[in-house]
Formats: C-alpha cells, sequence, structure tokens
C-alpha cells in the first residue's frame, strides 16, 4: 500500500511497452495513457495518509512526499487531458512516448520519498533520462530538426548539473560518512564552519536547480521548450517542478543557523534568475520561449520562500509551485489547442483569440494575469505570501528587488493578452476546444481563482506537508 | 477595534453591495441575449443604487467611526480581515459610485454594439472592485481590489476603445501597476511593524520613525499619484481617456481618479503624518503645476475627450492642493470637489460620447455649430461647463472657494498661484462651448444631427440635478463629510502635538 503509486506507474509502463509491441491504434492508445493516468491519480489518493520508511531506511513514505505524489499525479492526468492528441509526436512512437512519461513521474514520485544521497541519485536519474528522449520523439517532419538540439542541450546540461551533484554528494559523504539524510543531517550542522560542507551542499542544490531551472542551471529552458513538442513542454514546464521544489526543500532544511553562507548565495540565486528570466523573456516571439524565460524568474520567487528557513517560507513556497504549476498548465492548454498539427505557436499566432474561441482567450488571459501576480488570482496570493515571509525575516532589499521584478514581468504577460484579446484575428481560423478540453479549462480556472480567494486552507496543507517531513 | 460601528438593522449592507454587482455579472456569463444582457445589468446597477441610499438616510453625521462595519476573519495564517466600514471620507464616493454605474451603463445602450455581455460583466465587476476600494479596511482587502479593477478597465478600453486602444490600456496598465508594486511593499512592512495587522485604523497615528515615513510616503504618493493623476505622473490619462468608449471615459473620470485622491486622505495623511508635514510643500506645488499644466493644455487641443482629459489634471490639481493644505476648508472643500468633478466631467465626458455617437469624431471641428440643431443638448452642455470652471451658483463653485480659502489660510502665495489656473478653465470651457454651440462661418453640415433622445436626456438630467443641488444648497454634502474631516485633522494636529514634546523631551 505504501508503494502502491509507484508500482502502478511501473505497470503502466510495462502496460506500455506491450502496447508499443502491438499495432494499436492511436486512440486506443489514448484511451490507455488517460485510464493509466487516473488510475496512477486514484492510487496516491489511496496511498495518501500511509506513513512508512522502506528499503532500509532509503525510502521514506510520509505526509510530504504523499501530498507530492498526488499533486505530481494530478499534473500528470492534466497534462495527459489536454495533450492527449499528441499533435507533435508521430503515431508509430506514442506508446513509447507515454512509456517514457510515466517512467519519468514514477523517478519524480520516487525522488519526492528518498532520503537516501543514493537513491535520491537513482530517482533523478530515472526522471530525467526519460524526459531526455521525450524530447527528440517530437515529429517536425524534417523541418528544422530543433528538437534534437534541444535534446542533446537538455542531455548535455542535464548531465552537468547530475556531475555537480554526485561530487557534492560525494563530499557530503566524506564529510559525514553517511549517506542516509537523517545521519547527514544531523553530523552535517556541525560542520558549516568548513568550506567544504558549504560546497557540498550547493553542489547538491545544484541538480535540483537545474530541475527548477534556477539560475546559473537555466540554460537549457527556453532551447529545449522551444524544441520540445508542445505537450513535452507542458509536462517538462510543470511536473518535475513540484518534485525539484520538494527536494530543495529537503535539502535546504539541512542548513542551520551556520550556513548563511548557503543562504545569501540562494539570495543572489533568486535575484539574478528573477531578472534575468523577466528580461529575457520581454523579447521573446516564441509563446513557449516566453513561458520558459518567465519560469526562472518564477522559480526565483519559489526560492525567496525556501531560503527564509522558516516553516511558513516552505509552506508558502509550495502554495506558489502549485498555483504556478496551474496557471502554467492553463497557459499550456491553450498552447495545445491552438497549436494545429503540433507546430510551435508564436505569440502572433494568438492574435484575436477572443474570437476565435472566447474560452480558451479567457483561460490565456486569467493564467497570463495571474502569473503577472494580478489579484484575485494564485499567483497574486502566492507572492504576496513569500513577500511577507521574505520582509519578515529582515530580507527588505530581497523583498523589494523582487517587487520592481514584479512591475517588470507584467510587461510581456500584458503584451499577449493584449494579442488575443486587443486584436482582429486576421483571417486566422476559429480554434475548437472539444467539451473534455473545455472542462479542464473550467476546471484549471476554478483553482487559479479559488486558491487565490480563500488561500488559508491550501496554506494549511501545505503546512502540514512541511511540518510532516521537518 | 472600537473604530468600527457596526448597525443594528443593516449588518451585511456593504458586503450586498459589493457582491450584488458581481453576482449580476455572474449571470451574464450565461446569457446569450444582447438585449436582456443590457436590461439585466441596468437592473443590478440601479437596484445597487437604490440599495446605497439606505447608507445615506442611516449615516451617523455625528461620529467619526467606520460606520455600517462588517468583520470576518479571510486568511487567518496572516491575520488577513475581510473588514469592511465607510466614514465620512468615503460615503460620499461610494454614492457616486453607485449613482454614475447606471448612467454609464445608459450610456453604453446603443455605443457598445459588439460582444455586449463581456463588456457589461467588465462593467459590473468594476463596480464591484470600486465600491470595494471605498470599503476596504483591511490594507490587503484594498489592494487586492486597486489591483482587481485594472484588468475590467484594461479590457474596457482595450477592447471596446478606439483606434490607438493597444497603446492606451497598455500605458494605463502599466503605469498604475508599476506605480503600486510599491505600495505593496510598504503594506507589508507596515505589517511587520504592527505586529501582524493589516487592518488599516491600527496602522494609522502610528510612531514610525521619520524615515520610514518618508519612504512610507513616496511609496503612497507614486501609486497614488499617477492613480490622481498627478503632474508630472498624468501622462496616461489623455491617451487613456481619449480612446476609452464613453463607459469607460465616465469611470475612469468619476471614480478611478478619486481612488487616487482618497489614498492620500485615507493613508498618507493618517500613517505617516510627519513625512506629509515635510513633503507637503512640494506636494502643493506640484497641484499647482497640475492646475496651470492642465489648463494650459487643454486650452491648445483639438479632440474634445483630449481636452476634458486635461483639464481633469486641473481639477484634480485642485483636490490635492486641498487635500494638502491640510485644513478644514481645504480638505472638505477637496472631498466635495471629487463629488463635484466626478459629476461634472462626468457629464461632459457624456456629452462628447453623445456628439461622437452621431458624427463618429471626438473634433471640435467636425462639432462645430450643433447648437442649432441640437438645443436640449447645447443647454446641458452649457450648464456643465459653466459648473466645470466654477461658475457661481454651480456646484464646482462651492468646491473650489472652500479649496482657495483653505489654501489662503495656508498661504497667499500658493493661493494667488492656483488663480490663473481658474481663469484658464474658464477660457478652454468657454472656448469649448462657443465652438459647439455656434461655431464659425464654416460649420460643416450640421442639419441632418437629431438632438437627444429619452434615454440620453434621462441620462443627463440626474447629473444636472446635482449640479446645480451641490452648488445652491451644499449644506447636506457638507454635513456627511464634517465629523470626519475635523476628527482626521484633530488627530493629525494631537499627533504634532506629541512629536514635537517627544523631540523636546529628548532635547532636555
Amino acid at each position: 500500500m505504501q508503494f502502491l503509486p509507484e508500482l502502478t506507474l511501473l505497470g503502466a509502463s510495462l502496460i506500455f511497452f506491450l502496447v508499443s509491441l502491438t499495432d494499436s491504434s492511436a486512440t486506443r492508445v489514448k484511451n490507455i495513457a488517460i485510464l493509466l493516468g487516473a488510475l496512477v491519480f486514484g492510487a496516491t489518493l489511496l496511498s495518501y495518509c500511509q506513513e512508512s520508511i522502506l528499503f532500509y531506511g532509503a525510502y521514506q513514505v510520509d505526509l510530504f512526499s504523499q501530498i507530492f505524489k498526488t499533486l505530481i499525479a494530478g499534473a500528470m492526468c492534466v497534462v495527459l487531458l489536454f495533450g492527449r492528441d499528441l499533435k507533435g509526436i508521430s503515431n508509430k512512437v506514442r506508446p513509447e512516448y507515454y512509456l517514457f512519461m510515466f517512467i519519468s513521474v514514477l523517478g519524480l514520485m520516487m525522488l519526492v520519498s528518498s532520503i537516501e544521497l543514493m537513491s535520491i541519485f537513482v530517482a533523478l536519474e530515472l526522471s530525467s533520462f526519460a524526459v531526455y528522449i521525450m524530447v527528440p520523439m517530437r515529429d517536425d517532419s524534417g523541418r528544422f530538426r530543433m528538437q534534437m538540439e534541444a535534446g542533446i542541450k537538455y542531455l548535455l546540461f542535464g548531465v552537468t548539473a547530475t556531475g555537480f551533484m554526485l561530487f557534492g554528494m560525494s563530499y557530503i559523504y566524506g564529510l559525514t560518512g553517511s549517506t542516509q539524510l537523517p545521519v547527514v543531517i544531523e553530523k552535517i550542522s556541525l560542520l558549516y564552519t568548513q568550506p567544504a560542507a558549504v560546497v557540498a551542499v550547493l553542489m547538491v542544490l545544484a541538480g535540483f536547480f537545474y530541475k527548477l531551472a534556477i539560475f546559473p542551471f537555466h540554460f537549457w529552458v527556453p532551447d529545449v521548450y522551444e524544441g520540445a513538442s508542445n505537450e513535452t513542454t507542458a509536462f517538462i514546464a510543470s511536473v518535475p517542478k513540484l518534485a525539484a521544489t520538494a527536494m530543495l526543500i529537503r535539502i535546504v532544511t539541512m542548513i542551520n543557523g551556520e550556513g548563511q553562507v548557503i543562504v545569501n548565495v540562494l539570495m543572489v540565486c533568486a535575484v539574478l534568475s528573477m531578472f534575468y528570466g523577466n528580461l529575457s523573456a520581454l523579447v521573446q516571439k516564441d509563446i513557449k520561449r516566453m513561458l520558459g524565460f518567465s519560469g526562472i524568474a518564477h522559480a526565483g520567487f519559489v526560492l525567496l520562500g525556501i531560503l527564509t528557513m522558516q516553516l511558513t517560507g516552505y509552506a508558502n513556497a509550495i502554495y506558489y509551485i502549485i498555483g504556478y504549476v496551474v496557471m502554467n498548465l492553463a497557459c499550456f492548454l491553450v498552447i495545445c489547442t491552438v497549436s494545429k498539427d503540433g507546430e510551435n505557436v508564436l505569440i502572433e499566432d494568438l492574435s484575436g483569440l477572443h474570437q476565435r474561441s472566447p474560452l480558451l482567450a479567457l483561460t490565456l488571459g486569467i493564467g497570463l494575469f495571474a502569473l503577472a501576480g494580478i489579484p484575485p488570482f494564485v499567483g497574486f496570493m502566492g507572492k504576496f505570501m513569500l513577500l511577507t515571509g521574505a520582509l519578515q525575516e529582515g530580507y527588505l532589499l530581497l523583498v523589494i528587488l523582487a517587487a520592481i521584478n514584479t512591475a517588470i514581468a507584467i510587461f510581456y504577460y500584458l503584451s499577449v493578452v493584449r494579442i488575443a484579446y486587443c486584436s482582429d484575428p486576421e483571417g486566422r481560423d476559429t480554434v475548437i476546444a472539444t467539451p473534455l478540453t473545455s472542462v479542464v479549462s473550467v476546471a484549471l480556472l476554478l483553482i487559479i481563482t479559488i486558491m487565490g480567494v480563500i488561500p488559508q486552507r491550501f496554506l494549511d496543507f501545505a503546512t502540514s506537508a512541511v511540518s510532516a517531513m521537518l | 477595534m472600537d473604530q468600527l460601528l457596526i448597525h443594528p438593522d443593516y449588518p451585511r449592507i456593504l458586503s450586498t453591495l459589493i457582491f450584488l454587482p458581481l453576482a449580476g455579472a455572474l449571470v451574464l456569463l450565461f446569457v446569450k441575449k444582447e438585449s436582456f444582457a443590457r436590461y439585466w445589468t441596468l437592473g443590478i446597477t440601479v437596484l445597487t443604487a437604490l440599495l446605497s441610499l439606505v447608507l445615506v438616510s442611516n449615516f451617523d453625521r455625528a461620529t467619526d467611526k467606520f460606520q455600517f462595519a462588517e468583520q470576518t476573519m479571510w486568511i487567518k495564517s496572516l491575520n488577513i480581515q475581510y473588514v469592511l466600514g465607510i466614514d465620512g471620507i468615503s460615503i460620499l464616493l461610494v454614492m457616486l459610485t453607485t449613482f454614475i454605474m447606471p448612467l454609464c451603463v445608459l450610456a453604453s445602450w446603443n455605443y457598445i454594439k459588439t460582444r455586449v455581455q463581456p463588456f457589461m460583466i467588465c462593467l459590473l465587476i468594476m463596480e464591484t472592485a470600486m465600491l470595494g476600494v471605498f470599503m476596504a479596511l483591511d490594507f490587503i482587502l484594498f489592494y487586492i481590489l486597486w489591483e482587481a479593477m485594472l484588468i475590467p478597465m484594461y479590457l474596457m478600453i482595450g477592447i471596446w476603445g478606439g483606434p490607438r486602444r493597444i497603446y492606451a490600456s497598455v500605458k494605463f496598465f502599466l503605469y498604475t501597476l508599476a506605480g503600486s508594486v510599491m505600495l505593496l511593499v510598504g503594506i507589508i512592512w507596515l505589517y511587520k511593524t504592527n505586529g501582524g495587522s493589516f487592518f488599516i485604523p491600527d496602522m494609522m497615528w502610528q510612531e514610525y520613525t521619520l524615515t520610514a515615513q518618508v519612504m512610507l510616503f513616496a511609496a503612497f504618493f507614486l501609486a497614488f499619484a499617477i492613480k490622481v493623476p498627478m503632474f508630472p505622473f498624468h501622462t496616461w490619462l489623455p491617451a487613456a481617456h481619449v480612446e476609452a468608449p464613453t463607459a469607460g471615459s465616465v469611470i475612469l473620470a468619476s471614480v478611478l481618479l478619486k481612488m487616487g485622491t482618497y489614498g492620500f486622505l485615507r493613508f498618507a495623511l493618517p500613517i505617516t503624518p510627519e513625512a506629509t508635514l515635510l513633503l507637503m510643500p512640494y506636494v502643493l506645488w506640484l497641484s499647482i503645476a497640475g492646475i496651470i499644466y492642465g489648463g494650459f493644455t487643454a486650452l491648445a487641443q483639438q479632440d474634445m475627450k483630449k481636452l476634458i482629459a486635461y483639464s481633469s489634471v486641473g481639477h484634480m490639481g485642485f483636490v490635492t492642493l486641498g487635500i494638502f493644505v491640510l485644513n478644514v476648508n481645504g480638505i472638505e472643500g477637496a472631498i466635495l470637489q471629487m463629488i463635484n468633478h466626478g459629476i461634472t466631467t462626468g457629464a461632459l465626458f457624456l456629452c462628447v460620447g453623445m456628439i461622437y455617437e452621431r458624427t463618429h469624431s471626438r473634433e471640435l471641428r467636425s462639432a462645430t455649430g450643433v447648437g442649432k440643431y441640437m438645443p436640449i443638448y447645447v443647454t446641458f452642455l452649457a450648464f456643465f461647463s459653466l459648473s466645470s470652471f466654477g461658475f457661481p451658483g454651480t456646484n464646482s463653485f462651492v468646491g473650489e472657494f472652500l479649496i482657495l480659502a483653505g489654501a489662503f489660510e495656508h498661504s497667499t502665495t500658493l493661493a494667488l498661484a492656483a488663480i490663473p489656473g481658474a481663469v484658464l478653465a474658464a477660457a478652454y470651457m468657454l472656448r469649448m462651448l462657443q465652438k459647439i454651440v455656434w461655431g464659425g462661418t464654416d460649420n460643416p453640415d450640421q442639419s441632418w444631427i437629431t438632438d437627444l433622445n429619452l434615454r440620453e436626456i434621462v441620462i443627463l438630467a440626474p447629473l444636472l440635478f446635482f449640479v446645480f443641488w451641490i452648488g445652491l444648497g451644499p449644506q447636506p454634502f457638507l454635513d456627511l463629510i464634517h465629523t470626519s474631516v475635523v476628527a482626521l485633522l484633530d488627530q493629525f494636529n494631537s499627533y504634532q502635538g506629541q512629536a514635537i514634546a517627544a523631540t523636546e523631551l529628548i532635547v532636555h
């Protein structure tokens, strides 16, 4: 029971392996994927309140991990639902595509439960390698083959980050003589006066910086977002970020009051991520690239919550990343639906969307306004909580810089809304959202609004998750 | 929480007023028929206006506390509450909002031809947000509504606006948002300093250090001065006014601009009194600059909407002048002038909109000499123009008189510097009036133009009624605001006394 979601995922992957051997129609593969996704989600719900330690202390099942598993499964289901047509993936490789997607999710779920350095590493690699293969699976009919470039870039940067992480882990093992996180935490807390401990922790963090796309491990983002198919990008932009945040929190809780140097580094990374992401997003023409850069900026905000090293700060970061994933999924839903044959969507392709499809325009509009942090949506509440938390810890300058970034960010979000709402279609076709897509988009809109208007319950939820882990 | 008075008979009246338009907007989401959308929105706004009469008739004029208060915990972990209440400073603004909205709906009746339901939804959401801003007593609630209203207003300008609507709407949005991000930082700082409370009355009259006060004042000033808009932050206003549809212009002029001055009164004065005193001269001279600048630019405009927009800059300059002379006459005049400006400028935008619906041009040239064919129209226009430059017997005269009286009390030089503004106002309004009514020898052929229909008369008549009511008998209006203004100034002066006493203690 404690291991049910992971077993379900494993089983699902095997089913896809079998499906890939037969010659199945696209519809059937699609239905199987959605069904299995729902099963996985159900499994996470079933094992929601479990608690135990498995595999000789390498694997901890607690509220923290189970909440994240549920969120990961939920986000995956949403991606499966609105990306079910897989316009950018050739018919032949769809079962394989789903196989790797499920394996990647399996890796992510294992990641949030791992409390041992080696299992963290294995889980992270499992999730990454599957995605490395998903990226070049895009079928662009030999046009630019940019998916290959994206795949290679993703792989190389990923391997580099992993190298950093492994190196850091070896330091940690050298310093503490253990790979078990509980033991490591206890021993390393006495060692923060030594530079080696600081370097070790920072290097381990690098691996998750890469997943969350925080400066200086963000370089892969724009090209991979652009090169991967829309559905893959939707997946990369949402699901792994949940797990990465969970792991960042897990690692950062290792740091105690003497690790101020690490906090300073995190601060610099947060500010640079925000400025780099927002300033680069200003000039983008491809909406996926723009969302990629905006994702870097949002990762900086998440870090703002984590670096306060307070229970509320972690809870705010979780609240924020959940909100971010929902808002991002809302935007990607629109991108995937607007894109006719899986091609990339330029910002100007969204011209007159409010006439071509009012619901999609509303989804995009609210998603972007929420990302920009305009109340009453979740983006505002999240930012506000993060700023409050950081100011309570006395980071006034950091808060002012973050506020300035909010003002910069509004420009590019608004320019997309402007295109969607204030321009004419100029002969572009109407976009038809199927009823299922419409239902998903309305559900996402409701979540964005409800989380923004009555955040208390969600905050309690996030707080209980964190306190379960501490 | 002793600053709140809960009314025994109407404990939930403010929430009802706020949420009624929102509920109306939700219903419209499911409506396909355009004519139903129009009547429905009109019904909802009229109902809100009628309900708001309860506020005036039950308003206790003898207390400076927040009345009709409601208080519920909203976000517990941060101690954010849903607190509403109105006092003398806000009641007239609430009334102005509820009464201007039905007129906006009527003004959009034929003007808005495409996508009627979304437009009406925007109008209703605007009403909710605007009422909420004037009623909110929790700073976060205030901030949320203050920012949230940008979205419907942006869409109103951006979708239904004129040819340069995209430029105007983006400029409006960016300016206002950029101005208020530092306000958020200020709010959080106040929260932290006050031991974790966003309750606005708790933040007032506290002993913050002077440096902190100056920083806070700067944050307030940036947010509110852009909204007012004060010279030199006014450049978004002409663009937004000109491109917005009539209803949008009216809402902008009548209500949105008042939020800036309301912000000064509600936040800047009570929260940062020392900084206010320190920076007062600069703000006063900026106001004078705005008055003169607005007057001269208005004089040169060929576009009627632009003319009125620049006149707004001048009029709002008078309002900020009245607020920052910090005496009873000045502030009462300022509050009254906010209402007057809402009525008169709103009416003038409606008048321009009516011409625009006929000629499809806002150029003064194409509207010359319509007086011959539109006698009813020019009668209305004449009275509103007279009111706009403060002709005795009209509403603006009372407001400007009080403000100038307050300014003279403060400093003769300052008051004398503001006088040319009043003269300029007469010059540009009479120029416009003369051209529209009579024009010259080269008038375009206007014989095909029809005079106002019943709907349009119904829009303008109530505004004219208030022009004369406030102009001839302003006492009931002043009674509503007097107690709160006196209390605000009393506290301001006693705070200063305390501060001086404290410094003396340290010195000795």
